[in-house]
């Protein structure tokens, strides 16, 4: 057994290797964990010059004040009710999309696809100033209206390219035998071909999820008086103030902020490493 | 153009994918463009909408715009709107403060995409020779930094590197060194927090891609005497090309574009403007100091930059014969 343990390869490099994985690990880890630990220490901790890995006397005070002094609820309500709509919506019409560029041969195919390519590349940043007179113009400023629409623009194109993938995935046999069996089109695009790509659909909405609840431009640009329609940046920004920072209730806000993503990301991790590796090799 | 050759490439497909009734039994349909009729155009119609609406048109705005005089008077609605022809492209290129933000913001993104480029491939490596327990841990904190939003990310970074109450200059013992009060630290620290955010798509992208090379051709490079730099350099790079071109491409998009990070961390872009990139540049122009022209001018150099590198991704993809 020792013998065979000798003959393994390189042992002692591959512990090394174990090793500096871990304290990478630990590393990028680290930012997130002086979040959540700053986010529970008292206010006298933070504000104290020894910057201590620990705490010894875990508070919500920071919680509480996120929760109570701001509209925070609301807020989050409005991040949801946003990132929501677009999750459900660009991947309803993304399916559309990928499937009409995936299953059907015709005119202008190739052009539209190299425009959802492009129509990726645009930096969405720098359309805010035209965008905020196009919801001026229709009344849409300091309505949700104006995240969701834009978002849900900006989240096509790559919801498109990375579903593609996934359609094409699905044999054509299973279509033709759809057909033979009398099913109508509707029918097989929505009860045969929609289940199948669902796995697909998941991973992609992790990236409009994500773009969408992270957004803080659109926010701050559109939203500029009714803050009732505030999304939860804003609600972050409060506890930025000229004079001294509120530390405590800048990392409570962010932590509460963070935890959904979070959570979303670790319910579709596999499907998304996997669903990354068939968008990459398409 | 490109099109049309790729046209070429696209092999005939099977009956029934086109979604028609299977009831032809021939192999090559006579005219797919026929067959299919409306119904791609049908399935596509939100999706275009949408995207013409939303972002063909506001485009077609900015570009515009850049060419009008447009501040505060016409956007209130009193003073007529008046042709300016390239005048707000003169004023800009005319003005050192764009010149030495253009720099900044081509530095600072190249020097992001080379070290989440070479961070995230040397741990995607490491991640395949590491056993299940430390990979998952190492994948977990990655995940982790993936999702945290920019904005939340932002300023945990600012208050770890904070002069008087963050753990870094504790433990390097640098007293009350403000971070973002230096032009080059309050840019380091910027391209620390990217990294921190950017590296881990890199990573699991690349880790996944390289999952998929056959264990044999990475094992006999290895038995052959092969270093771990060796294998990088002449088998696994090669190998995933493909995969490495996305990633590059999409690296450079997202830092050139990098908004959130630079407004939160160094407060709107740094002292007197010495951390501008193009992207808050444009903004403040347009919404701090109501030179909306200005700021669409900005707006259509970075659209033209980014379009370039498009170009180039598209021209790379081509040249692997790839089907689109």
């Amino acid at each position: 057994m020792t013998a065979r343990a000798l003959l393994r390869v390189r042992r002692p490099g591959r512990l090394a290797a174990e090793a500096a994985a871990l304290v990478i690990a630990a590393a990028v880890a680290f930012p997130l964990y002086w979040m959540v630990l700053s986010a529970f220490k008292p206010a006298g901790e933070i504000q104290s010059t020894e910057a201590r890995p620990w705490t010894l006397a875990p508070s919500l005070d920071s919680f509480r004040r996120v929760f109570e002094q701001q509209e925070f609820g609301r807020y989050f309500l409005n991040s949801l009710i946003v990132a929501g709509t677009v999750v459900i919506a660009s991947a309803l019409i993304a399916f559309l999309a990928a499937t009409a560029v995936t299953r059907f041969r015709f005119k202008f195919r190739t052009t539209l696809l190299i425009m959802f390519l492009v129509a990726q590349m645009v930096p969405v940043e720098a359309l805010t100033i035209p965008l905020f007179f196009l919801m001026r113009d229709f009344g849409q400023l300091n309505t949700l209206g104006s995240l969701i629409l834009p978002h849900l623009a900006f989240s096509l194109p790559f919801a498109i390219w990375m579903l593609r993938g996934f359609v094409k995935a699905v044999p054509d046999a299973l279509e033709e035998a759809a057909y033979i069996d009398g099913a109508s089109r509707t029918r097989f695009l929505w009860q045969i071909l929609f289940p199948l790509v669902f796995p697909g659909l998941v991973a992609t909405s992790v990236f409009s999820f994500i773009s969408t609840w992270n957004d803080f431009l659109f926010a701050k640009s559109f939203i500029i008086s009714d803050t009732s329609q505030s999304t939860l940046p804003m609600a972050l920004l409060v506890f930025f103030k000229p004079d001294e920072n509120d530390w405590g209730g800048i990392m409570a806000a962010s932590t509460v902020m963070t935890i959904p993503v979070l959570v979303f990301f670790v319910l579709v991790q596999r499907r998304l490493v996997s669903g990354l590796g068939g968008a990459v090799k398409d | 153009m490109t099109a049309n050759t790729a046209l070429r490439k696209v092999p005939a497909r099977a009956p029934g994918a086109g979604g028609a009734p299977a009831r032809t039994p021939r192999r090559r349909p006579a005219s797919p463009t026929r067959r299919s009729g409306w119904t791609p155009w049908l399935y596509l119609l939100p999706a275009l909408v949408l995207l013409g609406g939303l972002l063909v048109y506001p485009i077609y705005q900015l570009g515009l715009i850049s060419f009008l005089e447009y501040t505060q008077a016409q956007v209130s609605g009193g003073e007529p709107t008046t042709f300016q022809g390239f005048g707000n492209y003169a004023t800009l290129f005319g003005d050192s403060q764009f010149w030495q933000v253009l720099l900044a913001t081509v530095v600072f993104a190249t020097a992001c995409v080379l070290a989440t480029l070479i961070v995230g491939c040397a741990l995607a490596v490491l991640l395949t020779r590491i056993r299940a327990l430390p990979r998952l841990a190492l994948m977990m904190a990655a995940l982790g930094a993936w999702a945290t939003p920019a904005i939340t990310g932002s300023t945990v970074w600012v208050f770890l590197f904070d002069p008087d109450f963050g753990p870094v200059n504790k433990v390097l013992g640098l007293g009350d060194f403000s971070w973002t009060y230096g032009r080059y630290s309050a840019f380091a620290l910027v391209l620390l927090e990217v990294l921190w955010c950017s590296f881990p798509f890199v990573m699991v992208t690349v880790y996944a891609g390289i999952r998929a090379i056959p264990s044999e051709v990475l094992e006999a490079a290895s038995l052959d005497g092969a270093s771990q730099w060796r294998i990088w350099r002449s088998v696994m790079a090669p190998m995933l090309r493909p995969i490495l071109i996305v990633v590059t491409i999409q690296s450079v998009i997202w830092d050139f574009k990098v908004f959130t990070q630079i407004y939160v961390m160094t407060n709107g872009g740094g002292i007197a403007g010495q951390n501008l990139v193009l992207n808050v540049y444009a903004y403040q122009k347009a919404f701090a100091s109501s030179q909306y022209s200005l700021g669409s001018a900005i707006g259509v150099v970075m659209l033209v930059i980014l379009l370039a590198v498009t170009l180039v991704y598209l021209r790379l993809v081509r040249r692997q014969g790839e089907e689109l």
